[in-house]
């Protein structure tokens, strides 16, 4: 076993108590919990440095602007891009997707012109395409998976030639855990010409990410599934991209010039943040890239790998039990997704609760993955930098008292 | 409240069994209801027969609660006058907190008794799970539309 289980006392969250056990969170796909760091980094600016940021005239507020854009260059250092003016800040990786959708696929994509996805993506890499189909008359395409839950780029060819404009592809899937492989992909699209737009949403908190060797257009992620907070998450661009892209809102902070009738933008990557940002999130954005980047994300990525070869092998050893992603750990990461013999997820998730393991029931907001899994629905168990063996073992005792109360042998 | 009271063996039993399974070819009225939560789905006919409820099935898919609470009503409401259905919803709803009222239970009224579905008396400890319990409740008042008297 890896020795992040030091981190555990970063979190205060974790030695709380649910239904009187200690709690076992295996939920962070959904959002993880945050180290004192970061709330301290949040709590800190409120406290000393709360100021309007690249407004006001006086110190306070030039301080505020500091922390605000030394967050911005964390988050830039920390995905390995040339310069922070290549990161937009907006709310989450939905806000991000959009953002591109709106900017640039509204203003390009025209009838005919089409959105190829992949059947595994989340709906915050599917609703907005289907928007922009709908306003363009555009239309969307996928690429399936194979057999072992992996994308099937031998298919690639099939639906990848010119009429594609966009290729929107997971880093990680939230369901499947599948890693894609995503640089394969964006080569493949700029030889049609065709850009690219990677939900990174469960790529950057859990694997070394170089936006360079990803070879994408847009990336998009969240803070607060990278022990940061809510309401704040980043979009990476090819600095030519964001250039060229409209903004998909306006207002303020966003403008270089307003008259009564037009307005010109700010430079980039203001002109994609109209309004007073979340400035408290941004900073506690930095302190959980910093708080990662302490830790080292090849050592977390090689914890998630232990913890997911852990934990796959001792689900495999509950009767009933289905999985649905890569056996192969190298393939994936730390999100397992699974049914137990006709226990609905629903009460599974019920069932686990009682006994203190959060976990996830449902479709995950991949409903169509789950369509082609034919499966209403899956519990979904997802690991992180805090989480042990010993949580794998609750989460499978857990699972062992949801057989007794269904009878199931 | 242990998961024992929660999990009880009738509620297993309509789950895996449920009754009035199906649907009817010229149904007096249909409904379908999800719950977009939890991907509970509950689609529903009823054949009438004057103020009476003839007939009802049931086809659905999702958790025990939702689909074993499926099953009790569809025993309970078949034959009942559309009188006595409202006030059997009232009553489990009462019961599960839903709506204010007297959940108790008179026996000298026709129609009264929640038979089965005082086993889903243990959701209500369970709140995020409610949901799953009233949806086939939700769908039948919906299929009745303005039938029901209030």
């Amino acid at each position: 076993m890896s020795g992040l289980a030091r981190l555990r006392g970063d979190f205060p969250i974790l030695s709380r108590e649910m239904s009187g056990r200690p709690l076992v969170y295996l939920d962070s796909a959904a959002t993880t919990q945050k180290p004192v760091q970061v709330l301290e980094a949040m709590d800190v600016f409120y406290r000393q440095h709360n100021a309007n940021v690249h407004r006001g005239a006086y110190a306070l507020a030039e301080e505020a602007t500091s922390l605000y854009e030394a967050a911005r260059a964390k988050v830039a250092a920390f995905i390995h891009a040339a310069s922070p003016r290549e990161v937009v800040f907006t709310r989450g990786t939905t806000s991000a997707i959009n953002t591109v959708a709106y900017g640039w696929g509204l203003n390009r994509l025209l009838p005919g012109d089409r959105i190829l996805l992949t059947t595994m993506e989340h709906h915050a890499n599917v609703v907005p395409w289907q928007l922009i189909a709908r306003h363009t008359g555009a239309e969307l395409v996928y690429l399936p998976m194979d057999a072992d839950f992996q994308l099937d780029t031998a298919a690639l060819a099939g639906v990848l030639d010119e009429r594609v404009k966009v290729v929107g592809i997971t880093g990680m899937s939230n369901v499947l855990g599948t890693i894609p492989p995503v640089a394969e992909v964006t080569a493949a699209a700029r030889r049609v010409g065709a850009i690219t737009v990677v939900d990174a949403a469960q790529l950057v908190p859990h694997l070394p990410t170089d936006v360079g060797a990803l070879g994408a257009d847009f990336l998009a992620f969240s803070a607060h599934k990278m022990l940061g907070p809510t309401g704040i998450g980043a979009l990476w661009g090819r600095p030519d991209r964001l250039e060229s892209m409209e903004p998909a809102e306006g207002g303020g902070e966003m403008i270089r010039d307003v008259d009564f009738h037009a307005s010109t933008w700010a430079d980039v990557p203001q002109k994609f943040e109209a309004g007073t940002p979340p400035i408290a999130e941004a900073i506690g954005f930095g302190a959980a890239v910093d708080y990662l980047s302490a830790v080292g994300m090849e050592a977390v990525r090689s914890h998630e790998a232990d913890l997911a070869a852990y934990a796959l092998a001792r689900l495999a050893e509950v009767p009933g039990l289905t999985v649905y992603g890569p056996a192969d750990v190298g393939q994936r990461g730390g999100v397992i997704s699974f049914t137990l013999a006709d226990i609905h997820p629903h009460d599974l998730a019920t069932i686990l609760d009682q006994q203190g393991v959060a976990i996830r029931a449902g479709h995950h907001c991949a409903r169509p993955l789950h369509r082609v899994l034919d499966v209403p629905a899956t519990a979904r168990a997802s690991f992180y930098v805090y989480n042990t063996h010993d949580d794998a073992d609750a989460l499978i005792a857990a699972l062992g008292e949801a057989r007794r109360l269904f009878g199931v042998p | 409240m242990s998961l024992d009271d929660l999990y009880r063996e009738v509620i297993l039993d309509h789950y895996r069994n449920p009754r009035r399974r199906g649907s009817l070819e010229h149904p007096d009225a249909h409904a379908e209801g999800q719950n977009p939560l939890c991907g509970d789905e509950i689609s529903l006919d009823v054949a009438l027969d004057g103020d009476r409820v003839a007939d009802v099935r049931i086809l659905g898919r999702g958790c025990s609660i939702s689909q074993a609470s499926a099953s009790m009503m569809a025993e309970a409401v078949a034959g009942k006058t559309l009188a006595e259905i409202a006030d059997l919803t009232h009553r489990f709803k009462a019961m599960m907190e839903i709506e204010e009222g007297d959940p108790g239970i008179d026996e000298t009224r026709p129609g009264a008794a929640l038979g089965d579905l005082e086993a889903l008396r243990g959701v209500r400890r369970f709140p995020v799970r409610i949901k799953c319990a009233d949806l086939p409740w939700a769908t039948l008042a919906e299929a009745l539309g303005g039938r029901l008297p209030t």
